[in-house]
């Protein structure tokens, strides 16, 4: 890692981590105002994984995330207002208001999806891969998962796939050390999950996922392996969620003492206090972030309350392509 | 009809064969993976000698990874690429149930319609060989219940050769579900054959007496009891649904409002079968049709046992076929 720090892009770094901050704790309480309905799972602690990654990503690149994936959508580029409409099921959300929190699509910056069956969306990077490489271009599709999917058989399946074919996927395991409720050691026999990546002949390292900067420099170490044609590569982030799984986690499974040290490790407080240490962000400079995140959170409830429902005529659009050809 | 050209002897495994060379050759995106397609020339030997011809890139063998090679499929068609995926029996397909329903025939309601996925599955299907309970069964019917997906039986060469292309021009999934009893079947197809539409049923054999509804390999149990019913004066008409997913209603119908009978035979178990939601639409559609109630012969509701004579007896039958069709013209 450089130790001479680049203030624009890391103060940008710290905006996209606060933004999924705030925006999180903004959709939560919305949640309990009744207006986001249906599963909603929270990233926070976890941002700093979304964000390094995708600094590494190009514009060309693809994005497969799972059901807890609003991080990786903003930090993706995808715009709060069509996030939050879609999560209040607004016809001008990023899937129509059809996906919901667990299903955010956008087609602009390749993102496919918002996959709530754990590993499901696995092979879909190892064929968006596939895609490429036999259409000889040569960029990254990446994809998110968590500890729990590292136990499904897609996962598997998947990663002896993309290293059979040597294909450009990105693997990111984000292991926040639960699989939902059960810990990882109550689930794996091997609980060093980037040593799985050696059996399948696949380079592989685990980061800090706490670290936005030691995440991102982890994934461009790995987007330039894949950008020779080595084939896939795996990224495991270390990290921790904050909030319980869902709105309806009781959290019986760990105590307060771990959430509390993991907080204490928070990634948007080790960034900015690196940044503060090194002159680089001032008080002023933190309160104009704050100010600028909480506008555009504003302006995203403002879009997503103004949205419109679709209409229940249109149902059943989009089971099969209206563009069917003869 | 003139223009057909000359006509050549075949067989339906000859006709996939040469609906896959077709693909192949004329979209560079289309390619072909699953179990032994390549090196061993396809579980049925449809992809025999394509390897050598289109190169293991086009032509490629996948690991025993059902889910993971049908999600690779989803993905790569998301991607721009055109897959023919090939599941070895539609038993293994439960494999991949997971990315079949949950991403291939979801993922364009669940974006809102921003995207699609126009990926073609092929699987062989259906008892007849004494492959007992894992590998011989009949579940287009499970599929068709699947909104999103496209479900298709070709029974005849025609349909063997002519539905891949229509398949692989639908931007949404396609599942083509070959009867293995079928891959011998031999019989003439123009030289020229090509691309059939997929959407209606058709017409196989006319008659004025009793519709008889079916698809697959049971037609030509079909055809056969309506050839035997012709001796005794009872003129059947044999429809071949082709389709499952969507269901062409208007063909079956426009049958019935002329016999006024309805029978179906289908391979698939009785309950919650394909058979029962044709039923309930005759029902719904053309109940004053009806001279008499509608019968189905199906599959007896056990796993598809191995011994022959309990494998026959578990399958839909000629005899039996004949006895309803008799029964229900007596009636009224």
């Amino acid at each position: 890692m450089s130790n001479i720090i680049d203030r624009e892009h890391a103060i940008n770094q710290l905006r996209q981590m606060l933004l999924i901050r705030r925006f999180e704790e903004k959709s939560a309480e919305l949640y309990s105002a009744t207006k986001i309905r249906g599963f909603l799972h929270l990233y926070i602690g976890e941002e700093a994984v979304a964000v390094g990654v995708m600094a590494a990503l190009a514009p060309e690149d693809a994005v497969v995330a799972t059901y807890r994936e609003h991080g990786q959508a903003l930090a993706r580029g995808m715009s709060a207002s069509s996030i939050m409409a879609e999560m209040y099921g607004k016809q001008e959300g990023c899937s129509r208001g059809r996906g919901g929190s667990m299903h955010l699509f956008d087609a602009a910056t390749r993102f496919y999806g918002g996959n709530a069956i754990v590993g499901g969306g696995i092979p879909l990077a190892v064929g968006l891969a596939l895609a490429d490489k036999m259409l000889d271009r040569n960029r990254v599709s990446c994809c998110f998962f968590g500890d729990g999917a590292v136990a499904e058989g897609d996962f598997h399946e998947a990663m002896n796939l993309a290293s059979l074919w040597k294909l450009p996927v990105l693997f990111i395991c984000e292991n926040n050390l639960y699989a939902m409720g059960t810990a990882l050691r109550y689930t794996q026999a091997v609980t060093d999950i980037a040593s799985k990546a050696y059996g399948y002949g696949m380079p592989a390292k685990a980061v800090d996922g706490m670290d936005v900067m030691a995440v991102e420099d982890a994934a461009r170490t790995a987007t330039e392996h894949l950008h020779q044609g080595k084939g896939p590569y795996f990224l495991e982030c270390r990290t921790y969620r904050f909030r319980p799984h869902s709105m309806f986690d009781t959290e019986l499974y760990r105590n307060k003492e771990e959430v509390e040290q993991w907080k204490k490790r928070d990634p948007i407080d080790l960034l900015s206090q690196r940044l503060r240490e090194a002159g680089l962000l001032s008080d002023q400079d933190w309160a104009a972030l704050e100010q600028s995140v909480a506008e555009e959170i504003e302006a995203a409830v403002d879009f997503a309350e103004a949205g419109t429902w679709e209409p229940i005529e249109d149902l059943t659009r989009f089971v099969y392509s209206e563009r069917r050809r003869a | 009809m003139s223009e057909q050209g000359a006509l050549k002897e075949t067989t339906y495994r000859e006709a996939v064969k040469e609906a896959l060379r077709e693909a192949l050759t004329k979209d560079e995106r289309v390619f072909l993976m699953g179990e032994d397609v390549g090196h061993y020339g396809g579980c049925y030997a449809v992809s025999k000698g394509l390897l050598a011809e289109f190169g293991s890139e086009r032509i490629r063998d996948t690991p025993l990874s059902e889910s993971g090679f049908v999600g690779a499929g989803i993905g790569a068609a998301l991607g721009g690429m055109r897959p023919i995926v090939e599941v070895m029996t539609v038993n293994f397909s439960l494999l991949a149930l997971d990315q079949i329903m949950n991403n291939a025939a979801t993922i364009q309601h669940m974006s809102g319609g921003l995207f699609n996925v126009p990926l073609v599955i092929r699987m062989a299907t259906g008892a007849g060989k004494q492959l007992a309970a894992q590998h011989a069964h009949s579940l287009e019917g499970m599929y068709a219940h699947i909104p999103g997906l496209r479900v298709l039986c070709p029974a005849t060469l025609e349909d063997a050769r002519g539905m891949l292309w229509t398949s692989l021009q639908d931007p949404d999934p396609v599942l083509i579900f070959e009867n293995n009893t079928l891959y011998n079947m031999e019989g003439t197809l123009p030289n020229n054959a090509g691309a059939v539409e997929i959407d209606s049923a058709r017409v196989l054999r006319p008659g004025r007496d009793i519709t008889i509804i079916s698809y697959s390999a049971s037609l030509y149990k079909c055809l056969d009891a309506a050839d035997e019913l012709a001796q005794k004066g009872i003129e059947a008409e044999v429809i071949d649904l082709r389709t499952l997913r969507p269901l062409d209603d208007a063909t079956y119908l426009t049958s019935i409002a002329k016999t006024h009978r309805a029978l179906i035979v289908d391979e698939g178990w009785r309950s919650g079968s394909i058979s029962a939601e044709i039923s309930a639409r005759i029902m719904e559609q053309a109940f004053y049709e009806l001279d008499a109630p509608v019968e189905r012969i199906c599959s007896a509701e056990v796993p598809i046992p191995y011994a022959p004579h309990m494998e026959i007896a578990a399958l839909p039958r000629v005899a039996a076929i004949i006895a309803a069709a008799k029964r229900m013209v007596s009636h009224g």
